[in-house]
C-alpha cells in the first residue's frame, strides 16, 4: 500500500525523476535508475527511511525552521489545554505544533489540536463585518466603527426601554430582561471578565455560556 | 476519554502501563472502551442505580475507610427526625410541595446538639431555626460555591450505629441498590459489576486510590448534580478525594469553560462563585452576606471577597458609606439560564442578543425553539471566528425549508463580527484541572477581526459615553473602565486586566493570596479564587519551566492553579489525622512538627501553620472555626458531606429517577422521574410521554474526535470535515434487523420536537440491553452538524431532536436520554416533515 502510493504520488516533482549519472556505492551495476526513490521502494526497500530519501528530500527543510519567530500558546478546542508552539514567519502563521516542554501534553496534539493552524490561515476566513438590516434578504456590509456604534446605540435603547427599577411588590430589580448573552467557554478569562463586569453594570442577567449546556 | 479529550487519555495509559486497571462505562463503544481493560456498557441514565450499588457493596461489606470517613466526613452527624427518606415516601424526600415541584429541606438537616446555643446563632445560619428561609434559598443560583450554611454544632455518634447517624441513613437509602438491581436497570451483568466492585475496593485504601473521571454523560441529565454527588459519596467512604491519584476529574470540553465558571458568564453567580443577589432576600450587603453561605470555612471570609470584587469594578465610587455600590448589583427572581431565557425571546421580553463564540442554532438542545426565540428578536451580534447557523437562520435554516418562516418576515437585525483567533490576542485559558496557562500572541488579526476584549472594551466606552446623569445610568457611568490601550487597534491590556483579576493591595501592588484580601475596601480583586496570579508582578500563567520544574509530577512551575497554586484540592485529606501522609506512595502534604508547618510536594490546602490537634474556640468564625483535621475548609463544617444538608434543590441523598423520557417504568420507586427537575411544558416545547410505544428506544448524543461541539471551529477545516464528513447514527444489528436499517443506508429519527435524517451505521459497538426483562435498543447520534454556516461538511441538526428538560439544581439539559423511534430512509422534505412530527406526536398522546 505505502509503496504504491509513494510510487505514484502525483505531487513528486522533476527532481524526484531518475537522475543521470553516478554508480551505486557498493559498485554493483544499475547506477542511478537503481537510486530513483520509486524504484527501490517497488523492489521492497523500507519505503520509510533510506528509500525514501532523494535529492529533493535532503534539501527540504521543515517550515518551522525558517520561523522569525516562536509563540507559546494553548490549543483552543478541549480543555486538556495542550501546548502549542506557534510559529510566524513574514507576519503570518505557517505552522502549529506541539509544545514539548508541557508537563500536560509533552508535545502532542489531537487532530483538532493539530489542524487548528487552518482555523487561522484557511483561505475562507471571514474577515469582514456583516449587516443584516431587519427583513431583509441578503449580507451587507459594514464599517466595523459604524457597527459598534451601532450596537452601542442599541445596547442604550434596549436597556432603557425594557428597565425594571422594582417587581410588583416593590422589592428592588435594577436590571433588564431586554438584553442577553451567550458565550464565554471558548474566551480568554480576561474576556469572561470584561463581559460579567460591563453587563453586570448593565444590568443585564441573563449571561450565559457553554458550561450551563 | 479517548475520544474528546484525546492528549489527557495519555495519563491513564500511563497508570495503565503501572498497572491500573480501566474500566470504561459508556452506552457505546469507543476508542476509550478498546485501550480499557473493561468495557460496561450501560443505559443511559441509568447511572446512580450503577453508583448507588458500588456505595451499598462498600457499606454493607464494611469497605469503607474507616478512618478517613470518621474524621473527614459528616459520617457521624445526627439527622432531624422529621427526616424522611424515598425509602419511606416512594421516591419523595420529605418537605416537598408538589404544587411548586419544591422542596422544603428544613426536614433534611443536621440534629442539633442540646448543650449548644440554639441554631441560627452558631455560624450565622443553620437548620431548623431558618426553615422557611431555607424553602426560599433551596432555589439552587442562591447558593455560591461554599454551598449551603450548615449547623456548626451538629449531634454526632463516633460508633456510626445511631440510627439516625448520616452513616446509617446511607446504608438504610442505598440497602436496595443491589447487584440484581443494576442487572436490571443498567443492563450490566452481575459478574461484571462484581469485577468493578471488587477492584474499586482493592484500589482503595491507605496504599491506593481510584479516580473516576466524568464528563457530560453524567451532567446532562434531570438528575445530573446527584450522579456527581454519588460519586462523591463513593469516594468519600474508600478516602479517595484529596489524594493523588484519587478525586472526582471533571473532562470539560471547552479550552476555558472551566474558566468562565470561575469568572461567570452565568446567570446565577458572580466571580468566584459568590451569589448573585436575589431580590427581596439581598437588599443591602448585610442581608446578602447573611445568606451567601456559610460563615465558619474558608467561605467565611465572604465579605472580604465581596468588598475587593464591588472594588474592582467601581473603584473610588465603591464606599463603606454606600454599602461598597452593593446597590449597583441587579437582582434575580429565579431561573434565568439558557432555555429560560430562549423562551423569553419567543415571548418577546428578551430584544436583544449577543452570541459569543456559540451556535446555540446547532449546539443547544431543542434547535427549533432556539430559532424562533433568534427570529423574535430586535438584535442580534454575533461574534465568531466563522460565520455559524446562529447567524445565518434567517436566511437558510430549517424552518425557511418547511416553510414555517419566511426571511423577508423576520425582522431580527444582525451582526456579526469576526473574531480573532486564539494565536491573535494574548490572554488565559484555565484548563479542566483549574490551571491557568497565559498565550502569547503570534500575529495580529486580520481585516476586521478583533479579540472579545476589545469587543467588550470598546463596547463599554461606547456605552458608558451614552449615558446620562439619569440615576439607572450610575452603575455604568462609576464603572472602572480605563485598561491601557495598545497597538494601531487600542487593543486593552490583557495582562492588565488579569492583574485586576488577581488583586491589588492597598500599596498598588499585586496581591500574593486571598487570605490578604479585605473587607475594608482597601483591597480590589476581580476573582478571589484567582487572588496571587499575579503575585510578586509577575504573570504566573505565563510561567513554563519545562515539564513544569524540578518536580515533573506536580509541575508547579508551569501555568498557575486556582487557589494559591495547588494542583490537588483538599489535600489536607492526603495525610491522616495526625498530618503523617497515610502511606509512603501516596505522600502529598504532611505537617512537619519540627518546623511547626504543613509542608510537602503540592501547595498544603490548608492554613500552613495550624497544628492536626488543633480544635476550634467555640464560637469561632470563618477559617478559625476549623479545626487541625478538617480538610474541606470551604465548607461550613470542614467536612466532606455524605449527606447534603442543605443546598440540592432535589434532596440531600442520590436517588435514582428515569430520564424525563424513559422507555421504562422506574424501578425502584412509585416516582418516575426526578420531582423537581425543571420543564417547560408549553407547545413550543414539546415532551415525549414515558414510556411511549410510539418512541421506544432510548436516543443518547456524543461527541466524535475530529469535531468540536456545534463545529463551529472544525467543520469549517478542510482536513476535520474530511476525517468526518457526514451525520451518521450508531445502532446494533439486532435494531438494525428489527426496523430494516440498513448499513450506509439511511435513517430517519424522530422525536416530539423533529424528525432528522443520517446515515447509518450498523455495529456491534452498541449493545441491546435487558432492561426489566426486555431489550432496550440505543441509537447513538454525534452532533457535530448543522445546514450550513462556514461548514464544508453538513448535515441535519442533532441536538433538535432533544427536549427541554433540567436539572433543578445547576440548569443543565438533559440531552445525554431521552426516547425516539428510528425508521429507514430519509426524512421528508419541506412541510411534510412537520406533517410527520404531528401524526407521531398524537400517536404518542393517544
Ligand atoms: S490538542 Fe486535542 S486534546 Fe489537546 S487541547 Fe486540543 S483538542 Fe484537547
Amino acid at each position: 500500500m505505502v509503496r504504491a502510493f509513494v510510487g505514484s504520488c502525483p505531487g513528486m516533482s522533476r527532481r524526484d525523476q531518475p537522475p543521470g549519472g553516478g554508480g551505486r556505492p557498493d559498485g554493483r551495476p544499475g547506477g542511478r535508475i537503481r537510486r530513483w526513490p520509486v524504484l527501490r521502494q517497488l523492489l521492497g526497500e523500507d519505503p520509510r527511511a533510506e528509500a525514501a530519501r532523494s535529492a529533493r528530500t535532503d534539501a527540504l527543510r521543515p517550515r518551522t525552521a525558517d520561523a522569525d519567530h516562536v509563540a507559546r500558546s494553548v490549543c483552543p478546542y478541549c480543555a486538556v489545554g495542550c501546548g502549542q508552539l506557534v510559529y510566524v514567519r513574514d507576519g503570518r502563521v505557517t505552522q502549529i505544533e506541539g509544545d514539548p516542554d508541557s508537563p500536560i501534553s509533552r508535545g502532542r496534539l489531537c487532530p483538532k489540536g493539530a489542524a487548528s493552524r487552518q482555523l487561522v490561515t484557511r483561505p475562507t476566513r471571514r474577515t469582514r463585518v456583516l449587516y443584516r438590516r431587519p427583513y431583509g434578504t441578503e449580507w451587507e456590509t459594514l464599517d466595523l466603527e459604524t457597527a459598534m456604534d451601532m450596537i452601542a446605540d442599541r445596547v442604550v435603547a434596549t436597556r432603557r426601554q425594557t428597565w425594571q427599577e422594582t417587581d410588583a411588590e416593590g422589592r428592588v430589580l435594577r436590571r433588564t430582561l431586554g438584553i442577553a448573552s451567550l458565550g464565554g467557554a471558548t474566551l480568554d478569562n480576561e474576556e469572561n471578565y470584561l463581559m460579567k463586569k460591563l453587563y453586570t453594570a448593565l444590568g443585564a442577567i441573563q449571561i450565559e455560556n457553554q458550561a450551563r449546556i | 476519554m479517548a475520544e474528546c479529550h484525546p492528549v489527557g487519555f495519555q495519563w491513564v495509559m500511563e497508570a495503565k502501563a503501572r498497572g491500573a486497571t480501566v474500566f470504561h462505562i459508556d452506552p457505546r463503544y469507543t476508542r476509550t472502551s478498546a485501550m480499557a481493560d473493561v468495557h460496561l456498557p450501560i443505559r443511559a441514565g441509568s447511572d446512580i442505580v450503577l453508583l448507588g450499588a458500588l456505595i451499598n457493596h462498600v457499606l454493607s461489606g464494611g469497605h469503607e475507610f474507616r478512618e478517613y470517613v470518621l474524621t473527614y466526613t459528616n459520617a457521624a452527624h445526627l439527622v432531624s427526625e422529621d427526616f424522611r427518606d424515598t425509602e419511606d415516601l416512594d421516591g419523595l424526600f420529605s418537605g416537598f410541595d408538589p404544587d411548586g415541584r419544591t422542596y422544603d429541606p428544613a426536614s433534611w438537616a443536621y440534629a442539633h446538639r442540646s448543650d449548644a446555643p440554639p441554631p441560627g446563632e452558631v455560624g450565622g445560619a443553620s437548620g431548623a431555626g431558618r426553615g422557611r428561609e431555607h424553602a426560599e434559598t433551596a432555589e439552587a443560583e442562591t447558593y455560591g460555591s461554599g454551598g449551603a450554611a450548615a449547623d456548626a454544632a451538629p449531634a454526632t455518634d463516633p460508633t456510626l450505629t445511631h440510627p439516625r447517624c448520616v452513616f446509617q441513613v446511607l446504608k438504610r437509602h442505598f440497602a436496595r441498590y443491589t447487584p440484581e438491581l443494576v442487572e436490571r436497570a443498567c443492563g450490566i451483568p452481575r459478574a461484571e459489576f462484581a469485577r468493578l466492585a471488587d477492584t474499586i475496593v482493592a484500589c482503595s485504601g491507605r496504599d491506593r486510590t481510584t479516580a473516576w473521571v466524568y464528563s457530560v454523560g453524567w451532567t446532562q441529565h434531570t438528575a445530573g448534580a446527584q450522579f456527581i454527588r454519588a460519586a462523591a459519596i463513593l469516594q468519600l467512604l474508600l478516602g479517595n478525594i484529596g489524594r493523588p491519584g484519587g478525586g472526582i476529574l471533571a473532562l470539560r470540553g471547552h479550552a476555558s469553560i472551566q474558566g468562565s465558571t470561575d469568572i461567570p458568564t452565568l446567570f446565577n453567580i458572580l466571580p468566584g462563585y459568590l451569589p448573585m443577589p436575589h431580590a427581596g432576600r439581598h437588599e443591602d450587603l448585610d442581608a446578602y452576606l447573611a445568606s451567601a453561605g456559610p460563615d465558619t470555612g474558608f467561605w467565611g471570609r465572604k465579605r472580604a471577597y465581596l468588598v475587593s470584587l464591588l472594588k474592582a469594578w467601581w473603584g473610588e465610587h465603591a464606599t463603606a458609606g454606600n454599602d461598597f455600590c452593593f446597590g449597583h448589583l441587579p437582582r434575580l427572581t429565579g431561573d434565568h439560564g439558557h432555555y429560560a431565557t430562549v423562551l423569553g425571546q419567543i415571548d418577546g421580553t428578551v430584544k436583544g442578543y449577543f452570541v459569543i463564540g456559540e451556535n446555540p442554532a446547532v449546539g443547544s438542545s431543542g434547535g427549533r425553539a432556539q430559532r424562533f426565540g433568534l427570529a423574535n428578536l430586535d438584535w442580534l451580534v454575533v461574534r465568531d471566528l466563522t460565520l455559524v447557523e446562529t447567524a445565518t437562520f434567517w436566511k437558510d435554516g430549517p424552518e425557511i425549508a418547511t416553510g414555517e418562516m419566511r426571511t423577508e418576515e423576520i425582522g431580527t437585525e444582525v451582526f456579526f463580527l469576526p473574531a480573532a483567533s486564539h494565536v491573535e490576542k494574548e490572554g488565559t485559558f484555565t484548563n479542566t484541572q483549574r490551571l491557568l496557562q497565559w498565550r502569547e500572541k503570534a500575529v495580529d488579526p486580520p481585516g476586521d477581526c478583533r479579540s472579545d476584549l476589545w469587543f467588550f472594551y470598546h463596547l463599554g466606552k461606547r456605552v458608558k459615553a451614552r449615558m446620562t446623569g439619569d440615576e439607572i445610568d450610575r452603575p455604568v457611568r462609576e464603572l472602572a473602565w480605563d485598561y491601557p490601550e495598545e497597538g494601531p487597534h487600542a487593543e486593552p491590556s490583557a495582562a492588565a486586566v488579569l492583574r485586576e483579576i488577581g488583586g491589588i493591595g492597598p500599596d498598588g501592588r499585586a496581591l500574593d493570596s486571598y487570605t490578604e484580601l479585605r473587607d475594608d475596601g482597601s483591597t480590589r480583586c476581580g476573582c478571589w479564587i484567582y487572588c496571587g496570579c499575579y503575585a510578586g508582578e509577575v504573570n504566573r500563567p505565563a510561567r513554563r519551566e519545562p515539564r513544569g520544574g524540578a518536580d515533573p509530577w506536580i509541575a508547579p512551575d508551569w501555568g498557575w492553579a486556582w487557589p494559591a497554586n495547588r494542583r490537588i484540592l483538599y489535600n489536607r485529606a492526603s495525610a491522616d489525622p495526625d498530618g503523617r501522609p497515610w502511606s509512603p506512595a501516596k505522600a502529598l502534604v504532611w505537617w512537619d512538627a519540627a518546623a511547626g508547618r504543613w509542608t510537602g510536594r503540592d501547595v498544603p490546602d490548608c492554613e500552613p501553620d495550624k497544628p492536626p490537634g488543633h480544635r476550634p474556640p467555640s464560637g469561632a468564625r470563618a477559617e478559625q472555626a476549623l479545626s487541625g483535621t478538617d480538610p474541606f475548609i470551604m465548607q461550613a463544617d470542614g467536612k466532606g458531606w455524605l449527606y447534603a444538608p442543605f443546598g440540592l434543590a432535589d434532596g440531600p441523598l442520590p436517588t435514582h429517577y428515569e430520564p424525563h423520557e424513559s422507555p421504562v417504568a422506574n424501578p425502584l420507586y412509585g416516582v418516575q422521574a426526578n420531582p423537581a427537575r425543571v420543564v417547560y411544558p408549553r407547545p413550543d416545547s414539546p415532551y415525549n410521554p414515558p414510556r411511549s410505544p410510539r418512541f421506544p428506544y432510548v436516543l443518547t448524543t456524543y461527541r466524535l474526535t475530529e469535531h468540536h461541539t456545534a463545529g463551529g471551529m472544525s467543520r469549517p477545516l478542510p482536513y476535520l470535515a474530511e476525517l468526518q464528513p457526514e451525520l451518521f447514527c450508531e445502532v446494533s444489528p439486532e435494531l438494525a434487523a428489527e426496523r430494516g436499517l440498513v448499513n450506509g443506508g439511511w435513517a430517519t429519527i424522530v422525536t416530539s420536537r423533529t424528525a432528522i435524517e443520517a446515515r447509518v451505521l450498523v455495529t456491534e459497538r452498541m449493545r441491546p440491553l435487558r432492561i426489566e426483562g426486555r431489550t432496550v435498543h440505543q441509537v447513538g447520534l454525534p452532533y457535530h452538524w448543522g445546514w450550513g454556516g462556514d461548514g464544508l461538511v453538513t448535515g441535519d441538526v442533532a441536538n433538535d431532536l432533544l427536549p427541554l428538560a433540567l436539572d433543578p439544581n445547576v440548569y443543565i439539559q438533559e440531552s445525554k436520554a431521552a426516547t425516539c423511534d428510528i425508521i429507514p430512509g430519509r426524512r421528508p422534505a419541506g412541510p411534510a416533515l412537520r406533517e410527520l412530527v404531528r401524526r407521531y406526536r398524537e400517536d404518542g398522546d393517544g
